[in-house]
């Protein structure tokens, strides 16, 4: 690892003066993913600038009914928040779905979204990756890819995102709050993360120096029945195969608002409007939800090695929407 | 900063002061020393184990502030005025063992025992987070909140899933903790 300068923030503004002062910065966080990418080389600052004093771990009810979650919020603190348990269980769910008991303890809800894929090429400096350099070409498109992207993907990059939080966040239809030198901007949390294109170097929306300070959770969303699903290799401590995130509103027997996010089948959480449109003022059955879920789907463009993934999404999708239906799923009646 | 200087002549050591088993330490570290490292080689606590070096295999779980955390992915400098325990702070001054090390005694929980301390250092973090309330992916997102958990053997394999054991000792690691809980069948 090369040595580094070390600052420790303490306001906002003087994280971007450091920030700004060190070309080839990062900011510090919980530091679970970062640290382990300078182990590993991946990750080369010249300085950390440590945000971890800021005072960014509450966890606020807004005048309008929203949550403002800081940015420092701990992993386990905000799965464990009564206000998020109760009215926002897909998150709380999706926070437990990740990651062991101790990282959760270390990690923040701003460092969750900024983390790295774990595509293994991006990881092993000796391998070619469009992601860690751009244009040096890309391993895992004819290696090992079973975990890899089926939608959204493109020639130079095929890597997932690895956020359970992320994909509980965009079908929550929450918003992320930006700290820059030309001040707060909040942008949609479906709308954080970038497919990868022609610059797949790029995870994110956020522009150099920026620092995530809070997500907020809308009141649109607050106490909907929601839930999250996550498939993986192992019962715990694995990331995801698919995931699927689901806010569902069923009133005078129709679907009155509908938020599906997947995980782990893209390079961002994958806000599935199609599918949602397709159910907007539908009767909440079954078979509706499996169009549904098809129709989103259908644009997916398996790799050799992981067409699996998109029957397993679909069959997330559809179990976790028709759990979520009021009083159990509507009977098939328009099946026949 | 003058102009003369590349980016990376900055100082890359500071002082650092941390709180280790109830006793102060201050330390110059260079910036790239994980909180492992110092324990182990300056501190002599060999009780905290390199396994992974990586957050995966939690051989290297200690107490920061109260809270399990793999000490391995944590940098010294950023922890100064933490308070740090490890496994050979739970006895306290005393010769006994901990109930948590008793238990791991009594159930032989472990082959080589390599990755015990860390196991037992989860394992006293993850019952004071149940008994705070805190939930886990195999909790009922029904159970109120701010509640104690009861942990029994799904609970306790779910918190301490990131503790892996080589030697696949498991499910005695499991009665183990079980009879600290106060839960355990005999």
């Amino acid at each position: 690892m090369d040595t580094f300068a070390y600052v420790r923030a303490g306001s906002l503004a003087e994280a971007a003066e450091a920030f700004a002062a060190h070309p080839g910065a990062r900011y510090l966080g919980g530091g679970t993913n970062l640290v382990d990418l300078m182990k590993l080389g991946v990750e080369r600052p010249t300085a950390l600038v440590d945000v971890t004093r800021l005072p960014l771990a509450e966890v606020t009810e807004l005048p309008d009914g929203s949550l403002r979650i800081g940015a420092l919020v701990r992993n386990s603190d905000l799965a464990a928040h009564p206000l998020v348990r109760d009215r926002y269980p897909a998150l709380s769910q999706a926070v437990l779905a990740g990651a062991s008991g101790q990282l959760r303890n270390a990690a923040t809800t701003g460092g969750n979204l900024l983390q790295r894929t774990r595509c293994p090429y991006f990881q092993d400096v000796s391998k070619p990756c469009n992601k860690r350099e751009p244009g040096n070409g890309c391993a895992a498109r004819e290696g090992v890819h079973r975990d890899h992207a089926v939608l959204g993907h493109s020639e130079h990059c095929i890597a997932t995102h690895p956020s359970d939080l992320a994909v509980a966040l965009a079908a929550l239809d929450a918003e992320v709050e930006l700290y820059g030198t030309a001040g707060v901007r909040r942008v949609a949390a479906a709308g954080f993360h970038r497919l990868p294109g022609e610059e797949p170097e790029r995870d994110t929306v956020i522009e150099p120096g920026e620092i995530v300070t809070a997500v907020v959770l809308p009141a649109a969303t607050a106490g909907l029945p929601s839930a999250y699903r996550k498939a993986r290799d192992r019962a715990s401590y694995a990331f995801a195969l698919a995931s699927v995130a689901v806010v569902l509103e069923v009133a005078d027997g129709v679907v009155a608002r509908v938020g599906i996010a997947f995980g782990a089948l893209a390079h961002r959480p994958w806000r599935a409007r199609r599918a949602e449109e397709a159910l907007l003022g539908a009767a909440p059955t079954p078979a509706a939800f499996e169009r549904a879920a098809d129709l989103e789907l259908s644009e997916a463009r398996p790799l050799r090695d992981n067409a699996y993934k998109v029957p397993l999404a679909r069959n997330l999708a559809v179990d976790v929407l028709t759990r979520l239906v009021p009083d159990g799923p509507v009977p098939h009646e328009e099946d026949s | 900063m003058g102009s003369e200087h590349g980016p990376r002549s900055a100082p890359h050591r500071s002082e650092t002061t941390l709180r280790v088993n109830g006793k102060p330490h201050t330390l110059t570290v260079d910036h790239r020393r994980v909180l492992l490292d110092v324990l182990r080689e300056d501190l002599d606590l060999t009780g905290a184990k390199k396994g992974c070096d990586h957050g995966q295999c939690g051989a290297c779980t200690v107490l920061v502030d109260g809270r399990r955390v793999n000490s391995c992915l944590l940098l010294a400098v950023a922890l100064d005025g933490s308070d740090v325990t490890t496994v050979e702070g739970l006895s306290g001054d005393g010769e006994d063992p901990h109930p948590l090390q008793r238990a791991f005694l009594d159930r032989d929980a472990f082959q080589c025992g390599y990755c015990t301390p860390g196991q037992i250092c989860s394992a006293l973090g993850a019952l004071a987070e149940a008994e705070s309330g805190h939930p886990s992916h195999v909790t009922d997102p029904g159970a109120p909140s701010g509640r104690p958990v009861a942990l029994d053997r799904d609970e306790i394999r779910e918190r301490l899933s990131g503790n892996l054991c080589r030697c696949g000792a498991y499910p005695r690691i499991v009665d183990a903790v079980q009879d600290v809980t106060g839960t355990g069948s005999t």
